[in-house]
């Protein structure tokens, strides 16, 4: 059974849990995984963010993501101009998206240091979300946990080196994933856990030389 | 830990320990989260304050949402009943609150979803406004939410409260149902009491479609917020007089989730019909779908 504040909550700026409060969910996670500011951003709203979002504010509530604000704070009315101001260009397109949620947003996104990344994903109802893709992989991530997510070289001792660094740590894997695109070239690691992922943690992941790329994405 | 699933099985628990309804939700979520009872009370209270603060923006506002199809009703209700009026004075403060909260959410201002935004008007105005006639300390408005989460936990448990699943009984018959329930806690009813207010507010509320205009949160939302909210209280007011609901409050819930599987996929928020498919709300749509 759920919870209270899953019944009297959450705490949110309207007027729609999915097209809003889920929508700025989906443009704070997407910027966690970009993993820096967003200066470019493309967003492709599909099916109901598409044809209802505007009158939703889910335009405002991406922008106010990717500014990095959460889904209660009483700037997303402001957010597009908050993003223009902070040098972030945003241009949102409607896209039809083949057999994706109606309520589906792409967010492709150039980093202030040149990093990109590109997350697909959509807003299930309540508030919650689910990321179904990042950089092409499929993926299924809800935010609700502390998250790793690693590409690397898709060979042996890579994955059981980043659980290691976990364990010492004394962190708790929850739920595992690993995906690639084709053998022995890269591939897509997320880690879930019931603990805090420290920074400690994930330098040390970084660094290992076989990861090209880490994320970490905290609950919001 | 103590497991309910129906409302009887919640009735049980608080008539065993001679506990009101809320008692037994605030001891549900200290196990549940693993805290401790302040700071799920902490977190209830922060809950209501942000109700208090919608009320008080809404009741001043007249400004318009982006569709231009709501907002400055709560306003011009509130003109309107300084010297007029044929409705009691908590009948028109509940009026009044819920709209104010519900044009608060559909102009992007912060509410608290409860249970979900689109319904969100109804327990504040209910509660707020039973509050203020019943003189009732702050901390009974904070209790009667956790009896109000109760009632709704055990609704998602056997039905629906989103709107996509179960038409809008589910969101705003759910709301009523739930305000209902707390509001004759407040007044100092019994946990029974509580669960036939519950019923009966329900039971008026089963078969509502949700057929939004645009699909947007506005039309028909934020007026049928104000409505439940009076709803809850005419539910309220019967059970605390001691009329029961013939059918029983678990039995209205599975009625409510049989219901909403029966209702067609057009009236359970997709505007392909109802409301959304007038010929007004067809050139409203295609307004606002044509700019930008």
């Amino acid at each position: 059974m759920k919870g209270v504040f899953d019944i009297i909550g959450p705490v949110m700026i309207g007027p729609s849990s999915s097209h809003t409060a889920g929508a700025t969910r989906l443009g704070k996670i997407a910027r966690a995984i970009l993993g820096e500011e967003p200066s470019r951003v493309l967003v492709k709203l599909h099916g109901s963010f598409a044809k209802t979002g505007r009158g939703h504010g889910t335009d405002k509530a991406i922008a106010a993501g990717l500014l990095g604000f959460s889904s209660d704070d009483e700037r997303i009315p402001e957010a597009l101009n908050l993003a223009a101001a902070a040098g972030m260009k945003i241009e949102f397109v409607r896209k039809n998206l083949a057999n994706a949620h109606p309520n589906t947003a792409v967010i492709e996104m150039i980093g202030k240091s040149g990093r990109q990344a590109s997350v697909m994903g959509c807003s299930v109802g309540g508030g919650n979300i689910i990321v179904t893709r990042i950089n092409g992989y499929q993926v299924e991530l809800t935010g609700e946990y502390a998250t790793l997510i690693t590409i690397h070289e898709d060979r042996p001792g890579v994955v059981s080196h980043v659980t290691q660094v976990l364990a010492q740590e004394k962190i708790n894997v929850a739920f595992m994933r690993v995906s690639r695109q084709e053998r022995g070239a890269e591939a897509l690691m997320i880690l879930e856990s019931d603990e805090p992922i420290s920074r400690q943690a994930y330098d040390v992941v970084a660094n290992i030389p076989a990861v090209e790329v880490a994320m970490l994405v905290l609950p919001s | 830990m103590e497991r309910f699933s129906t409302f009887m099985d919640l009735m049980m628990l608080a008539n065993k320990g001679q506990r009101l309804l809320s008692e037994v939700i605030i001891e549900y979520e200290v196990q549940k989260s693993r805290t401790d009872r302040e700071a799920v009370w902490q977190q209830m209270d922060q809950c209501l304050t942000v109700m208090e603060k919608a009320v008080e923006k809404g009741k001043n506002s007249q400004e318009k949402s982006v569709s231009g199809m709501v907002g400055g009703d709560a306003r011009q209700f509130g003109e309107y009943t300084r010297e007029n009026g044929l409705l009691g004075g908590v009948v028109q403060k509940a009026i009044q609150y819920a709209l104010a909260v519900s044009e608060v959410n559909a102009l992007m201002g912060r509410i608290v979803a409860s249970p979900t935004a689109g319904s969100c008007g109804i327990l504040p105005g209910a509660l707020l406004a039973a509050g203020e006639v019943l003189n009732a300390p702050r901390g009974k408005i904070v209790a009667g939410l956790f009896t109000a989460a109760g009632v709704g936990l055990i609704i998602n448990e056997h039905a629906s409260l989103a709107g996509a699943a179960g038409g809008c009984q589910a969101e705003c018959g759910s709301a009523a149902a739930m305000a209902a329930a707390a509001v004759v806690e407040m007044a100092g009813g019994t946990p029974d009491q509580s669960g036939q207010a519950m019923a009966l507010a329900l039971k008026n509320m089963l078969g509502l479609v949700c057929d939004p205009v645009a699909g947007l949160v506005e039309v028909p939302c934020v007026k049928r917020n104000a409505f439940g909210a009076v709803q809850a209280l005419v539910a309220a007011e019967l059970a605390l007089a001691g009329i029961k609901s013939v059918i029983p409050p678990d039995e209205v819930i599975a009625a409510s989730y049989e219901i909403g599987c029966l209702l067609p996929p057009s009236l359970r928020e997709t505007s392909d019909a109802g409301l959304a498919k007038t010929p007004t709300a067809q050139e409203i749509e295609a307004k606002l779908f044509a700019e930008k």
